[in-house]
């Protein structure tokens, strides 16, 4: 066993536990916590893969912005989360089923699958010729060159995405005063102001 | 010494994880959301790994778009939380019966 066997198996531990830790964590905070644990032994086991840019992106996309958005919307609810886990215990036996059947389909998959004709895949990574250009460069040039329509529409995503989710939260609160531009700039002086001739001695 | 397959069965077990986990936690919208993303993490491990031991680094362009997908829908899916607790003041997925569906 190499350094890199060990490191696989404490990231591949880490993270079945922290994921199984995710989902029967009794406090949604805790939850969050345990999934940021989670995808960093993820991005863990893809530097592992020799994938290092699609690790550092997990960490700064998930880590970084999902899950500090999940933790955001956690606090800022006031959700009484005791009731919502009372159901926990009847679930149970009934997620238990659903997931023995799911592990075993997948069992059974994974005990005879082949390789489709004409696809090497190596016995370990270490007999993956080593190449010249690094994970990030090689990525780039594959993602601007033939994937151009793709990377440009995930993009449209992200931008339907964010355009969705401001319309879904934006609130008009009709207590706040905004600026009206518009008003502004029509406003005539001559009507905005009026000149009065007051008598000395009298008031208006 | 570590294989392909070996990858394959951590993702296989936290594919599993998170589909118990949407069962278990029937009533919490926000915890779904979370088991969700477990599922897409998972599908993402198999990606890497097998553009990593075939030497294919079309997987990991994959990857990223999945990651966008993912993102995209936690933040709509998040959002949709936050306007639907406004209105109802709570999270059960038991109470979003508006539509009558």
């Amino acid at each position: 066993m190499t350094v890199a066997d060990y490191a696989f198996y404490l990231f591949a531990i880490l993270l079945v536990a922290s994921g199984l830790f995710t989902v029967v964590a009794r406090n949604p905070v805790h939850s969050v916590l345990w999934l940021i644990l989670t995808f960093l032994s993820a991005s863990g086991l893809f530097v592992l893969l020799g994938a290092e840019f699609v690790a550092m992106l997990l960490i700064i996309v998930y880590v970084g912005a999902v899950m500090v958005l999940f933790l955001f919307v956690v606090m800022m609810l006031d959700v009484d989360f005791a009731e919502l886990r009372g159901g926990m215990a009847k679930f149970m036996p009934f997620a238990l089923l659903i997931g023995v059947v799911v592990l075993m389909q997948l069992s059974i998959a994974f005990g005879d699958w082949h390789v489709a004709e004409g696809v090497n895949v190596a016995a370990s990574l270490g007999d993956i010729q080593g190449t010249e250009v690094h994970n990030t460069a090689a990525l780039g040039l594959l993602m601007y060159d033939e994937y151009l329509l793709l990377f440009q529409l995930a993009g449209l995503v992200l931008l339907t995405a964010m355009i969705g989710a401001i319309v879904l939260t934006l609130r008009h609160n009709p207590n706040v005063k905004r600026q009206n531009v518009i008003a502004q700039m029509h406003r005539d002086p001559a009507k905005a102001m009026e000149l009065k001739d007051v008598k000395s001695g009298q008031g208006l | 010494m570590v294989g392909l397959e070996h990858y394959l069965a951590v993702a296989g077990a936290l594919f599993v994880i998170g589909i118990f986990g949407l069962f278990l936690n029937r009533k919490n919208v926000i915890i779904i959301l979370m088991s969700v993303e477990l599922i897409l993490l998972s599908v993402n491990i198999n990606l890497v790994a097998f553009s990593s031991f075939s030497g294919d680094l079309v997987g990991q362009i994959f990857t990223m778009l999945v990651l966008t997908v993912a993102a995209a829908e936690a933040a709509i899916g998040l959002a949709i939380l936050v306007g639907f607790f406004r209105n109802r003041g709570t999270i059960d997925v038991e109470d979003i019966n508006v539509m009558k569906g």
